[in-house]
């Protein structure tokens, strides 16, 4: 078929189907199987959730706190996030558009603006993981269900306040955090927990004010959340790891550093690359090749990672 | 790409403002949960669910369409972009929330 055949045809692109460059050919083609990888990640975090219904912590009493703010604010720190990342999506187009116009300049200060943008992200997703780390309430790990809480009548309290320990106090003076002590043999840490066990018992007998919640959010009386502790019970847990975590189903916490480390990840990746063009653009680097097609591409890269974030926000926080 | 898109950046901000102001909405929605979308349950879920889901698909195709320019590129490589996520994430998502649901009721 000669060109004037197939102009305007083929879905517009003629004899060039895509009418795009090898670079962003590629990138998209990444960018979709990065999609894909997401998409698994959040559709196991959907079947976890969906098999433990009953149990499955809720994100709003799990990430409650804001940077110098006392009380309890959930959502409003994730929401800070997205605005951030939102926004320095917003800096990287502009980064791209003065590109279109080579105005370098002007790519050099949106492009600078972004990398900040991305550096906050993910210093406040640094905070939010220390934050899920330290722990906030604490827990009861039980062999019978998942973890339980304590609570005061109907409302959540925290073992810190039912123990009459101080929340940040470090290892030696609090027994709850007896693994950031060093040298510990197996044994010693099963005498810890057992020992925990034991005056979170003493206490709940001396205080009758508090309770427990069990797992699926129902509230026992003082008497059965003695009972229910001495039978069940096998320690007390401050903050989240891999193996155990204070907030619930110990998937919660794997599905959370996974799926927002492997986000992080990208946007740390992201930010590398930022830097490494706008050091070439204050080179002048793609002043000489006469396009910013590389800021392009790098700036699709950007925008899928504000996409991803997006998704984690609803599934994660939302939802 | 379209040379008329290009005219300014008061298109880059309208979309920021979209953003910003369905996000906000979002999170207004996540903190004061009404009770008529926390009480209504349409397919399995709360009616609060679903506009969260329809609210971040809207956000997505901004994104999509206007930052990363798809809208304004030839309709083939549009669609090949385009197709593959949109028959395979539902599909997945489909396969594995159900066996989800199936896994809590087997328990």
């Amino acid at each position: 078929m000669s060109d004037k055949e197939t102009y305007g045809k083929a879905w517009e692109g003629g004899d060039k189907p895509y009418e795009s460059s090898y670079g962003k050919l590629m990138m998209w083609f990444f960018l979709i199987t990065d999609t894909l990888t997401f998409s698994a990640f959040l559709a196991a975090y959907g079947f976890s959730r969906f098999k433990f219904e009953d149990v499955w912590p809720i994100a709003e009493e799990v990430f409650t706190h804001f940077p110098f703010l006392n009380g309890e604010h959930p959502l409003l720190f994730v929401a800070l996030m997205t605005f951030i990342l939102i926004m320095s999506s917003v800096t990287m187009v502009l980064a791209v558009n003065f590109g279109h116009k080579m105005q370098k300049n002007k790519v050099i200060l949106w492009l600078s603006l972004t990398i900040v943008g991305g550096i906050m992200f993910l210093g406040s997703q640094a905070w939010e993981w220390g934050h899920f780390i330290h722990g906030d309430k604490g827990g009861v790990e039980t062999n019978i269900e998942y973890t339980v809480h304590i609570a005061e009548g109907e409302k959540l309290s925290s073992v810190y306040k039912l123990m009459d320990i101080d929340k940040y106090s470090d290892a030696n003076e609090n027994p709850l955090k007896y693994f950031a002590l060093e040298d510990l043999t197996s044994e010693m840490k099963e005498g810890f927990d057992v020992q925990n066990i034991k005056s979170l018992i003493e206490k709940l007998e001396e205080k009758p004010a508090f309770n427990i919640r069990k797992a699926n959010r129902t509230y026992l009386s003082n008497e059965e959340s003695i009972n229910y502790i001495k039978e069940n019970a096998t320690k007390v847990v401050v903050g989240a790891n891999l193996v155990d975590n204070e907030y619930g189903h110990r998937l919660f916490a794997d599905y959370f550093f996974f799926i927002t480390g492997f986000h992080g990840f990208h946007v740390f990746s992201g930010v590398i690359l930022l830097i490494i063009i706008l050091i070439n653009t204050i080179k002048g680097t793609y002043e000489k090749r006469g396009h910013y097609e590389m800021v392009e591409k790098v700036g699709l890269y950007w925008h899928f990672v504000d996409l991803v974030w997006v998704f984690v926000f609803t599934f994660f926080y939302l939802v | 790409m379209s040379d008329n898109q290009h005219n300014g950046n008061w298109w880059i901000w309208k979309v920021f403002w979209i953003l910003l102001g369905l996000t906000t909405f979002e999170v207004l929605l996540g903190m004061f949960k009404p009770a008529f979308l926390v009480n209504t349950i349409f397919l399995g879920t709360k009616l609060l669910n679903h506009v969260f889901i329809i609210l971040t698909i809207i956000k997505a195709a901004y994104i999509v369409l206007i930052f990363m320019h798809l809208g304004f590129e030839k309709k083939s490589l549009k669609w090949t972009i385009l197709l593959p996520a949109l028959v395979l994430v539902p599909y997945l998502l489909f396969i594995i929330l159900s066996e989800g649901v199936h896994a809590y009721i087997i328990l």
